[in-house]
């Protein structure tokens, strides 16, 4: 397999990067030496992760419209461009998980705001950025975490499903039409794994059933270097 | 002429002119079928910033409206030059703004979260040096989430930041949109790259178009910091060799080119666009430019005359009027040939 890819070239945001998943990807992606932008809600959380681990945080919830734009202003303006997205932040829907029955619609809007439209915006947003880097870089990646939610139909997941089977087949369609500029999309199940998101939907998993987030961003940042491979090593100039 | 008074209008129009001053009009959307394989469109990639804040100067207690104009350095969020306006907003015309009240150095702003002195006086009321405090990170947060996009009078509905962003804009580093870029979308793109014709993007800080004061409008374009990636520079002198046209998306783009390329080979380099181009310039980078309608006495318009001379600046003048082309940013758009009769005419071919 092809890994010979330097993470310490590359400038990546995370969204969702304060708690499970997107943190042990902001925390592994900084040790790699990658230079890190990070997106989460919680004002505080994102002050502590940030001195933790050298990352920039960004304040904003990627499920408001009037919030994105900042966030992408703020993930380029630092990082001086970008060349990987990790569309991470979820909403589950309704706390605790309800039969569609059950569903507030409002709860059906929240994660679907977050985990399509959300997703879709920050990207559109940032694709320009990613476009301008897989030109002078060679390729640039867009990452869409997903669940087996997305294909499996699994009662009273109905909001969560919904909004990850739209996100799924939105990245696949993304994925075919950006493949001339080489902006590549991947969707990542990464596992039922032992996060605060996976406590509020099952709150009587046996944590020893699940895999770690960290593991689950070991296999991201692989899958990056994998459909990275194409980019030129060598020849490339230092950053502007 | 007619003001476009909003954005992203899909019925926008295109008048072409070519070589020979011939003109034809078409629907925008058929930039698409443009151009000849070998051919080579650059554009400006440059995403916007949240340019305008508001806010009080502190000494006075006075509203304050401040525009950034112009980099001090690139990539430094501290540190603009700017302009401030006194009371009132985007829907009064520029040129009808109260003046700010007086500044001197050190004055403090209150802009939103941000913290401002001003540094110096830059010979004009309007004109400042502006500092703001903190770190690069907390004043980019406070930029982004405070500041809206400079907007003008023909423009009555408030901007959002999606309104001036392009499809490819990237870095935020031009204090107005890079508007000639309106006019590209990703299925144009797609449809030249099917067509080999090539496209490539340089990013130019686009400053700001009006200060609202005709004198300091003089001082119009400012010194606006650029830089051209080796892929860029690289395929502008391929298609050159190879005869291929190139076509700027925008003045920013014809400023950069002919600036890095003064004897013809574009240069990757990051430098600063400095001065104007006009009539007595000689072209000799750029073959065409795609740009938005404008009226005699912009800077913009001035740069035309670098294209074509002055008969044929005014038969594409009236016939955009007598056609009901759209001005300023939002508007309709023209491609203009460089004319046989204009100074950079004469076909600059590196090889």
């Amino acid at each position: 397999m092809e890994t010979d890819i330097d993470i310490r070239r590359l400038r990546v945001a995370v969204t969702g990067g304060t708690s499970g998943l997107g943190l042990a990807l902001v925390r592994r992606l900084a040790a790699e030496g990658a230079r890190v932008a990070f997106v989460a809600r919680s004002g505080p959380a994102v002050t502590r992760i940030a001195s933790e681990t050298g990352a920039h945080g960004i304040v904003g919830d990627v499920g408001r419209k009037n919030d994105i734009y900042a966030i992408a202003l703020q993930i380029t303006g630092n990082l001086g461009g970008l060349d990987v997205l990790v569309n991470n932040a979820s909403s589950l829907g309704p706390i605790p998980l309800a039969l569609l029955g059950d569903t507030d619609c409002e709860d059906l809007e929240q994660a679907l705001a977050v985990n399509v439209l959300g997703v879709f915006r920050l990207t559109k947003a940032l694709f320009g950025a990613l476009a301008a880097s897989a030109r002078t870089e060679g390729a640039a990646l867009v990452i869409n975490i997903s669940s087996d939610a997305a294909v499996n139909i699994y009662p009273g997941w109905g909001a969560y499903s919904a909004s990850k089977s739209a996100l799924r087949h939105l990245t696949a369609i993304w994925a075919e039409e950006a493949n001339a500029d080489r902006v590549g999309f991947l969707s990542i199940d990464p596992g039922d794994m032992d996060t605060p998101l996976h406590a509020l939907a099952v709150p009587d998993a046996d944590p020893s059933t699940l895999k770690s987030p960290e593991h689950s961003a070991g296999e991201i940042v692989e899958a990056m270097r994998v459909a990275l491979s194409t980019r030129p090593t060598s020849c490339r100039g230092p950053r502007p | 002429m007619i003001a476009a008074d909003r954005p992203h209008d899909s019925s926008a129009k295109l008048l072409i002119v070519d070589a020979r001053g011939r003109m034809r009009d078409v629907p925008r959307c058929e930039l698409s079928s443009l151009f000849h394989t070998g051919d080579l469109v650059v554009a400006n990639d440059a995403a916007t910033m949240p340019a305008s804040l508001r806010g009080t100067h502190v000494a006075t207690g006075e509203p304050i409206e401040v525009r950034l104009a112009s980099w001090v350095s690139l990539g430094d969020p501290t540190r603009f030059i700017a302009l401030a306006f006194g009371a009132g907003d985007h829907r009064t015309r520029t040129e009808d703004r109260p003046p700010p009240p007086p500044l001197s150095p050190g004055d403090r702003l209150s802009l939103g979260p941000l913290v401002a002195i001003i540094e110096r006086l830059l010979g004009h009321p309007r004109l400042i040096a502006l500092h703001f405090l903190g770190e690069d990170e907390g004043v980019l947060c406070g930029i982004a989430r405070h500041g809206r996009p400079i907007q003008y009078a023909h423009v009555t509905e408030p901007l959002g930041m999606w309104d001036v962003w392009t499809r490819i804009a990237a870095n935020p580093v031009a204090f107005e949109p890079p508007s000639a870029g309106f006019a590209l979308d990703w299925r144009t793109l797609g449809a030249w790259r099917r067509r080999d014709i090539g496209f490539a993007a340089l990013t130019h800080a686009a400053g700001i178009s009006s200060t609202g004061d005709p004198v300091l409008d003089l001082r119009l374009p400012f010194d606006e910091p650029y830089c051209i990636p080796e892929v860029t520079a690289a395929a502008v002198n391929q298609a050159k060799l190879e005869g291929g046209r190139i076509i700027a998306v925008g003045t920013t783009v014809v400023r950069a080119l002919e600036s890095a390329g003064t004897d013809g080979n574009v240069r990757a380099a990051q430098g600063v666009a400095v001065g104007r181009i006009g009539r007595e310039t000689r072209l000799r980078v750029v073959d065409a430019i795609l740009t938005g309608v404008h009226q005699a006495g912009e800077s913009h318009f001035e740069l035309l005359e670098a294209f074509a001379d002055d008969a044929a600046l005014n038969a594409i003048s009236a016939h955009a009027v007598c056609h009901g082309y759209r001005t300023h940013e939002f508007g309709d758009s023209m491609l203009i040939e460089r004319q046989a009769g204009a100074r950079g005419a004469g076909r600059n071919h590196t090889s």
